[in-house]
């Protein structure tokens, strides 16, 4: 009877912890928000283009992660890219007129924000938007400019 | 002259008969299957047991060390690109895809395989199954079939645990030892992997259960009932399940792809 007892709870430990990671993998591995910062406040900027920017991508400056991509969405009124992002509370002393670019990480890599200090005395808060900000390069468009600024040297 | 083409005819005549009779032995486990599962659980759950819980050792170590060997692998060639952010999303899909369902079913193969055949064989030298049979007792049915079913029920449950502790090995080294940003890390995973590639895993892994299960119980069954014969048994349950389980991992990779 003993012997039973321990080879069913056995079983449904093992049973469960399959389960369990089963669910794990479903739910973790393909979506979902791991932004780990407590206290964050937010800010946004529009862009004439975003080139592959994601939600949840990082928000960098001097290349240190200060916050995340919280929402990419167009701006049917100002027909720009609106990008809000949330910076982590603790670094709440930014410049106001700070300017915001899109960058790459590595020659394959993702892209992120990354920030780049102004010279104002006031500093970014809750709500307030970028003015100062710098489009994604698109391979294409630097392609185009290059073949059309070649072709006028004859 | 004669004699050498006869016995190529007998070869190949013993290959195909044997073919056929894997397959109806399959068929019989199936159709047994079904009443079994519903009349006598009991028998289910101790094999679920003897296959999966006490195989959790095994893959939970060699996830570890496999998701591990992963992420240092991954960070060190990604470093090049400067795209080590992207260690998170290979590794997942590496261990989701292939790695999780094929080294699970090796290790399966190793662990419980050898020990169903073994087992089944052994009972076959001493005649339990002739003894159960006078009783009127289906072996196939009381034997056969209960260990058929514990691994494959076990079998996914194996893969997702191994998967699980391999992405977290890989996390250990990639974020807590190689400074890889814990935030790209998950982000660049759950950007590049899909619902297809989880299910193709799960897919994976009810397949691998069916055939390392299935081997495992035909090569007990079908031994010759010596302690050679046993012991050659088990040997060749790991060496046809290792080609059986890799062909069909390359077949089903070239159907869903």
């Amino acid at each position: 009877m003993q012997q039973t007892r321990s080879v069913e709870i056995g079983t449904g430990l093992f049973v469960l912890l399959g389960m369990s990671a089963l669910f794990f993998l479903t739910t973790q591995t393909t979506g979902g928000d791991r932004f780990s910062a407590d206290d964050t406040y937010e800010v946004e900027a529009y862009f004439e283009n975003v080139g592959s920017l994601k939600a949840r991508a990082p928000v960098a400056m001097s290349g240190v992660t200060i916050g995340r991509v919280t929402s990419v969405t167009f701006d049917a009124e100002r027909l720009q890219a609106k990008v809000t992002f949330e910076i982590d509370s603790q670094y709440g002393t930014i410049p106001d007129d700070s300017d915001a670019s899109i960058l790459t990480s590595g020659l394959l890599g993702s892209q992120y924000i990354g920030l780049q200090a102004g010279g104002s005395e006031d500093s970014l808060e809750d709500g307030s938007e970028i003015f100062f900000v710098q489009d994604a390069i698109v391979l294409e468009n630097l392609i185009g400019k290059f073949l059309v600024s070649s072709g006028g040297d004859e | 002259m004669k004699s050498a083409v006869r016995d190529i005819y007998n070869n190949v005549f013993e290959f195909v008969r044997t073919f056929g009779a894997f397959q109806l032995f399959f068929l019989r486990l199936i159709r047994h299957s079904p009443r079994m599962l519903m009349r006598r659980p009991g028998l289910v759950i101790k094999q679920i047991y003897n296959t999966g819980a006490l195989s959790l050792v095994i893959i939970m170590v060699c996830g570890f060390f496999v998701g591990g060997v992963l992420g240092l692998q991954g960070f060190a060639n990604l470093a090049r690109f400067n795209a080590e952010d992207s260690v998170g999303a290979v590794v997942a899909l590496a261990l989701l895809k292939e790695l999780g369902p094929v080294i699970t079913a090796l290790l399966f193969a190793g662990r419980a395989g050898t020990a169903l055949s073994s087992e089944i064989g052994l009972m076959k030298a001493t005649d339990q199954l002739s003894a159960m049979e006078m009783m009127a007792v289906n072996p196939v049915r009381r034997v056969l079939v209960p260990r058929f079913l514990g691994g494959v029920i076990a079998m996914p449950m194996l893969v997702a645990i191994f998967t699980c502790v391999g992405l977290f090995g890989a996390h250990v080294v990639s974020v807590d030892l190689l400074n890889v940003d814990v935030g790209a890390f998950w982000q660049q995973m759950q950007l590049s992997v899909d619902m297809d590639d989880v299910q193709e895993g799960i897919f994976k892994s009810i397949v691998f259960g069916i055939v390392a299960s299935l081997m495992a119980v035909w090569e007990g069954y079908n031994a010759i009932p010596t302690a050679e014969g046993v012991g050659r048994a088990t040997t060749r349950t790991v060496v046809i399940t290792a080609i059986a389980v890799l062909i069909f991992d390359f077949m089903i990779t070239a159907i869903m792809l």
